[in-house]
């Protein structure tokens, strides 16, 4: 039960041919680069930056320039294992942190104490803080979202530890990415198995959500992450999400239908001098810029962000502009933003870097140049940050990245882990018709257990 | 039909498949990775491939689609009962056993030789519909679906390999019309209850009621169409069934 549906056939240590040791083999060495990349997440008003990589969760107090000690009191667990997902909920005061480990913790922004802590039965994949800030939805690796309410969480109240409810389920499935559309109507779950799935959010979720508005589907891998497009006229929300399959699609979340595709890969491709590294530009995260029709677009291979427009009038899709890290080969992990910062925040790292004693350093680079009085053109060009000009200073960084100055082939060495471990979690293991039958023969379920 | 005469596994005679050259293993890993291809979405399946001359006249274009549903069709027994009985409606057999799968193909053409101008209605495709229903049907696209006779799962830890479960009814919903049926029969006891449960307590689902079930043909089929079900009969077997309306939810 341990394991996710897609490690289940394993291995048998009778009738073992050199193939099936080959095979053993492959998959031993992807069990061991099982890396999470690092994450950041902003406070919607600046507030506070978090960063998670693997167990470790280090949040900045912007306002007071200090670094943030976390209070966990609840009685719960304390985060063991890597960190899958990080949110703040739209008004700012939770932030939610959830991953390997089967646990759930949600924070005060205000104190930094865990309020509650949540156990999961497996592993968590992906979260969602409802606008309201009374629901916390979160996926397993089995495909299954539940939900948990958080009725008067204002930080004042005991520690309460709640049980979660399961709300609705994608056939075992890993669920990638969980967003609520910003009306709070809906709640769109992306799984690897291409599928996007909007499902209507009920009055009573603790009956679970069984109304399915649409399933969106056109990716033809899986699919990575989903953001909400919100301007002031157009207060539902656009949906746009990033696949494996190197493109970014627009979706009408009532209808389902797609409205356009963006093919950022080919672009990425474009810049790119050597074309030997082709097929591998996994979109891997999507910024939205709050009251603004732009957003970022991370895209593994490249060294910096795609910025992209969403045309709502005629619903349409088009790249602004690719904003390169000179410099540095900066390839980002997770992106996040805030609404009145103007600033586009940034991280690269990964947990668990095998043969490194710098398993728990990551790199924090700022954008900025983005304002809301200018929602669909820059107003000037974006710029990239230096360290000494990041709101923090060197204080913030030596908080969120563990030391100041990291040595390049770190984080080069963390994109290119992060990268091989998407692909062995998400992309569907072929085998040629021979070694399938080998995998046949050698079955797990066969042998009494 | 020079060609069908030099092979063993059709029966000369009616020009059917020999089930004897198709036997598979009875069961099959719902949660395995699936290596067949599947549609991008609903407007992707290729209906000129299941129902050639209904949809290969170039004269008009034919805008039906797929209504009935049987999941898990197996020999395909059902299917071939219904195609008669709703001759205008299309329908479709999923099943995800390769071998069964291409069994109930052989079968299906070959009843289209024997019979000129029938069985031009029903098809059958080899994916997982627990995975990819949605990818085969749009929103409210289906009347009526089948699941006869499903893998009991009888351990606690395989329950959420049912064809039937909570979760998935919701996905059934989806494709099934307001007033659409769905159909389940099993002569196992243990999972009738279970599946009459799953339905009793979904938002979604109401029961029919009993002068309903007797005058529905399809009812009828359930426990003598498929093999499975005259497998049960010829055993004496009792049989458990739950048929059930999709309605709106009251809110």
């Amino acid at each position: 039960m341990e394991d996710p549906p897609i490690e289940e056939c394993e291995h048998d240590d009778v009738n073992k041919t050199e193939q099936d040791t080959q095979i053993e083999e492959s998959e031993q060495n992807h069990r061991d680069v099982e890396v999470a990349p690092a994450l950041i997440a902003v406070h919607p008003t600046q507030n506070s930056v978090a960063v998670s990589v693997g167990s470790d969760l280090r949040v900045f107090n912007l306002p007071e320039d200090c670094a943030v000690t976390l209070v966990d009191e609840s009685g719960g667990a304390s985060h063991n294992d890597s960190i899958r997902t990080i949110k703040y909920g739209a008004n700012g005061k939770l932030f939610v942190s959830a991953g390997d480990d089967k646990l759930v913790k949600v924070w005060s922004t205000e104190s930094w104490r865990c309020i509650s802590t949540v156990y999961s039965e497996k592993r968590v994949s992906a979260l969602a803080v409802r606008n309201d800030g009374l629901h916390v939805c979160f996926a397993d690796k089995f495909g299954v979202v539940w939900v948990v309410d958080l009725p008067g969480v204002d930080g004042s109240e005991a520690p309460l530890n709640k049980k979660a409810v399961p709300l609705l389920g994608h056939y075992c499935s890993i669920i990638t990415s969980l967003e609520f559309s910003p009306d709070g109507r809906f709640i769109v779950s992306a799984d690897r198995d291409f599928k996007i799935r909007v499902t209507v959010f009920p009055k009573k979720p603790l009956d679970g959500a069984h109304e399915i508005q649409s399933f969106c589907l056109g990716h033809k891998e899986f699919v990575s992450c989903l953001a909400f497009i919100c301007t002031p006229d157009y207060l539902q929300g656009i949906l746009v999400s990033g696949s494996g399959d190197s493109t970014v699609h627009m979706w009408d979340v009532i209808s389902g239908s797609l409205l356009d595709t963006c093919e950022v890969g080919a672009k990425a491709e474009q810049l790119k001098f050597d074309a030997s590294e082709a097929n591998c530009s996994t979109v891997t995260d999507i910024c939205t810029i709050p009251d603004c029709t732009l957003f970022a677009v991370a895209i593994q291979s490249l060294p910096g962000i795609m910025l992209l427009s969403c045309n709502l009038p005629s619903r349409t899709l088009s790249v602004v502009k690719v904003v390169s890290i000179v410099g540095e080969n900066f390839i980002p992990t997770s992106l996040g933003s805030t609404i009145s910062g103007g600033l586009l925040w940034m991280v690269t790292g990964a947990s668990k870097l095998s043969g490194s004693d710098h398993s728990s350093l990551s790199r924090v680079k700022v954008i900025s140049g983005f304002r809301k009085s200018s929602p669909d053109s820059l107003e000037q060009e974006p710029v990239v940050l230096g360290d000494c000009e990041i709101p923090g200073g060197a204080k913030l960084l030596e908080k969120l990245q563990g030391s100041i100055s990291i040595d390049e082939k770190v984080f080069l060495a963390a994109a290119e882990a992060v990268k091989t471990a998407m692909c062995n979690l998400l992309i569907k293991k072929q085998y040629s018709v021979e070694k399938r039958e080998c995998r046949k023969r050698t079955r797990n379920d066969k042998k009494m257990k | 039909m020079l060609e069908n005469k030099a092979n063993p596994t059709i029966n000369k005679s009616t020009g059917l498949p020999r089930k004897r050259f198709y036997r598979a293993r009875a069961h099959s890993n719902p949660l395995s990775d699936s290596h067949f291809p599947i549609p991008l979405s609903p407007s992707h399946v290729d209906y000129s491939l299941h129902y050639p001359p209904l949809f290969l006249s170039s004269d008009r274009i034919n805008s039906s689609k797929i209504q009935f549903a049987d999941i898990g069709c197996g020999f395909g027994g059902l299917l071939i009962s219904l195609s008669t009985l709703f001759p205008e409606i299309l329908m479709i057999g999923m099943e995800l056993r390769d071998k069964v799968t291409e069994y109930v193909k052989e079968r299906i053409s070959g009843l289209r030789v024997a019979n000129p101008g029938q069985y031009q209605n029903i098809s059958v495709v080899r994916t997982n519909s627990m995975k990819y229903i949605p990818n085969y049907f749009e929103k409210g696209q289906l009347s009526k679906m089948f699941f006869l006779f499903p893998d009991p799962h009888f351990k606690e830890k395989n329950h959420r390999r049912r064809v039937i479960s909570p979760h998935l009814l919701d996905e059934y919903a989806y494709v099934l019309q307001v007033g659409g049926i769905i159909y389940t029969i099993t002569d196992v006891e243990e999972l009738g209850e279970w599946m009459k449960s799953c339905l009793e307590n979904h938002p979604m689902f109401e029961a029919l009621s009993q002068e309903e079930l007797e005058v529905d043909p399809a009812v009828k089929l359930l426990s003598t169409a498929t093999e499975e079900g005259q497998k049960v009969a010829r055993n004496g077997g009792q049989t458990f069934q739950a048929v059930y309306r999709r309605i709106v939810p009251a809110s």
